[in-house]
């Protein structure tokens, strides 16, 4: 009688589907939950910190909302701010896909956008502002791709450890633009800052339309949602996610070990590089030391926090762009040193890594087949 | 005239060497000392940093500088307990937390630091090593600090321990495998934890030399990039503290050749010889990283060189 009324309804079959939605949800939540657990975490500890040394952490918070988020203003500008933020993280997560952990977006940015304004400078004048443009990010581009494949380069041919030698290349970058600024490319009308030639309003990236975010937010957007297909829907993000899950397993399988990880971090090199563009041809407008403002590293704690997927990264960067934004103004109203966002920085970075020991030990994230979690 | 000049920039780099290798030296002997249990700090970037700022704070209000000294070493202990406290549970991955420490350091160091940029504090003397020449100029070079020396001892020391004592053994052991250190019973995290405080206590005295002695003062610029390379430096000194002791000062010597040129007016090329360490560090891991003596040398635990 009951399997007959059980032949009879085909329910259980859609339900059973249903059910596996839900459970796959509940694992998926898990890597959204617990960076916010760690979040949490995060902001408790640094308001112990505040309440330490007598500051109000009440204060602190709703100025990162108003600083960062509360008006169109502060809107916009965070948006500016998360635009070389998407870029460089992006230029850790690529590489973190295929099992490295390069942190040299500091560097790469400095280079291209050191890159871009001095090949603008013989075109000032000569060449239609869009094409000088375009010369510029490709170089920029290009200057980047070149600087972190090298690393890269390095790791694979002779297994030089590519997260000290990135940071070691962001330092040569950097002297590398200080000797070309101050030395063969100074602009000798500019007393203040040794800075290379202007590039001119004319050859400026413009705003998008009815906002002041310079179009730098929208090319990193559409980078981010190009790389997350590249790295889950095309055979390279699927052979460069196997090299960074098991190196030997892709070696035996014969996948191209070395290619893919020249391209990983060259595609890594060029977003950074990218960002350098913006950062010369949408806001300085010409390349000195403030160039080095510390996206490359914030860029990193966005790429582990957004676990190095591209779409989080745009989220991530946002919310981060925020926190950079309204330094500014926690400096003046609370009388704190600009040192106190790399302090809350450096927490959430700790504590978050810290978090990645909770991973599986949630029993809600699990549902009822836990045992075959892979 | 070209003779003499070139005597003193030899006599310049020697006493840069000298000054310039000692947080060098410090850094690069506790990162040893961790690694070799099988960990990677890569945060002493921002013990180094740390140490110098409590080394300054402390120096300038109790005014002792040899109270800095300490006060140095327990604050790199602290970060180092940290990584140490952290790094043994499941799943983290002891690279990424470095960065996560230099980063935390760093800030910590730049926000209760900025009070201390402007006051002087009590420096650390030195003694004279080059009284004997009747060269002022040499005699200037061969002013060296007691920590240089007792970064030396601390060298023959770790050297000798790690050869002859069951200490050393036991963290020689937590490093090359740690499957047979649990065998025998031995806590491995324990070790390494140990072992990472002590290294951040060497980083953070490192740092005290940076602030309280050479360049002698606190700002925000004081360390770029030395604890970083100290960390490289361990890969090409193969584990061994003498080695570090040696690399610390080829290290030293070539951080002072731009400072040597520009004393005797030679101003072309400044950031070059500013990036020289970098670049010669870079070099330095290119040639060392792959060769077979350093995989040899190498703790079988450990994550950098895997």
């Amino acid at each position: 009688m009951q399997e007959a009324a059980q032949a009879i309804v085909p329910a259980p079959v859609a339900k059973e589907g249903a059910e596996e939605f839900w459970l796959r949800l509940r694992k998926d939540s898990e890597f959204i939950a617990i960076p916010l657990i760690a979040l949490c975490g995060a902001a408790f500890l640094f308001s112990l910190f505040l309440l330490a040394i007598g500051k109000n952490p009440i204060t602190f918070f709703e100025l990162v909302y108003r600083g960062g988020f509360g008006t169109a203003f502060s809107l916009q500008n965070t948006l500016q701010r998360s635009a070389p933020l998407i870029l460089t993280a992006l230029a850790v997560a690529i590489p973190a896909r295929i099992g490295m952990v390069m942190i040299g977006g500091e560097g790469a940015l400095v280079i291209g956008g050191f890159v871009s304004a001095a090949v603008a400078i013989p075109m000032l004048e000569r060449v239609p502002p869009m094409l000088a443009l375009i010369i510029m990010a490709i170089m920029g581009m290009l200057a980047g791709a070149v600087w972190v494949g090298f690393a890269g380069f390095l790791r694979y041919s002779r297994g030089v450890n590519e997260t000290i030698s990135t940071l070691l290349m962001t330092y040569i970058g950097i002297a590398i633009m200080n000797f070309f600024v101050e030395g063969a490319l100074r602009d000798l009308t500019n007393p203040n800052k040794p800075s290379t030639k202007p590039i001119g309003d004319a050859y400026m990236v413009g705003k998008i339309p009815g906002t002041d975010v310079h179009w730098g937010l929208a090319a990193g957007i559409i980078i981010a949602i190009a790389l997350h297909i590249l790295m889950t829907r095309t055979t390279f993000g699927f052979a460069a996610r196997i090299t960074g899950g098991n190196p030997r397993a892709a070696l035996a399988q014969g996948l191209p070990v070395g290619k893919l990880i020249l391209a990983c971090t060259a595609i890594a090199g060029a977003c950074a590089g990218l960002a350098g563009f913006y950062e010369v041809a949408a806001i300085q407008g010409r390349a000195n030391a403030s160039l080095a403002a510390g996206y490359g590293f914030t860029g990193i704690l966005v790429a582990f926090l957004a676990r190095h997927n591209p779409i989080a990264v745009i989220f991530v960067a946002i919310l981060f762009g925020g926190l950079v934004a309204s330094g500014g103004l926690i400096q003046r109203r609370m009388d704190l040193p600009d040192a106190t966002v790399l302090v809350l920085q450096g927490l959430i970075f700790l504590v978050l890594l810290t978090s990645e020991t909770l991973y599986g030990r949630f029993a809600i994230f699990k549902g009822k087949s836990a045992g075959d979690r892979t | 005239m070209s003779d003499s000049l070139l005597a003193t920039v030899f006599v310049a780099i020697l006493g840069g060497a000298l000054r310039v290798s000692t947080p060098f030296m410090f850094v690069a002997l506790g990162e040893c000392l961790t690694e070799k249990s099988g960990r990677v700090n890569l945060g002493l970037e921002g013990t180094l940093v740390m140490g110098a700022m409590s080394a300054y704070a402390v120096s300038y209000h109790s005014g002792s500088p040899w109270l800095g000294v300490l006060a140095a070493g327990c604050a790199g202990a602290a970060l180092g307990s940290i990584h140490g406290f952290v790094c043994k549970l499941p799943r983290v991955n002891d690279i990424a937390f470095g960065i996560a420490m230099m980063l935390l350091g760093t800030g910590l160091a730049f926000f209760f630091g900025k009070a201390y940029i402007q006051p002087t504090a009590p420096r650390l003397d030195s003694i004279s090593l080059g009284a004997w020449t009747g060269n002022a100029k040499l005699t200037s070079a061969l002013q060296i600090h007691p920590l240089l020396l007792i970064g030396i001892v601390v060298a023959i020391i770790m050297y000798w321990a790690f050869a002859n004592t069951r200490w050393g053994l036991l963290v020689r052991m937590s490093g090359d495998s740690a499957a047979s250190a649990r065998a025998m019973g031995v806590s491995v995290d324990l070790v390494r934890f140990l072992a990472t405080a002590a290294g951040g206590f060497l980083a953070g005295v490192g740092g005290a030399f940076l602030s309280l002695y050479y360049p002698g003062s606190w700002n925000q610029g004081l360390s770029s990039g030395q604890g970083l390379m100290a960390v490289a430096l361990v890969i090409f000194a193969r584990w061994n503290p003498l080695r570090c002791v040696a690399a610390a000062f080829l290290f030293g010597a070539t951080g002072a050749i731009g400072p040597a040129l520009q004393s005797v007016g030679v101003t072309q090329g400044y950031y070059f010889f500013n990036a020289a360490p970098y670049i010669l560090t870079l070099l330095i891991m290119v040639g060392s990283a792959g060769s077979k003596n350093a995989s040899r040398d190498a703790p079988g635990e450990l994550s950098i060189t895997k």
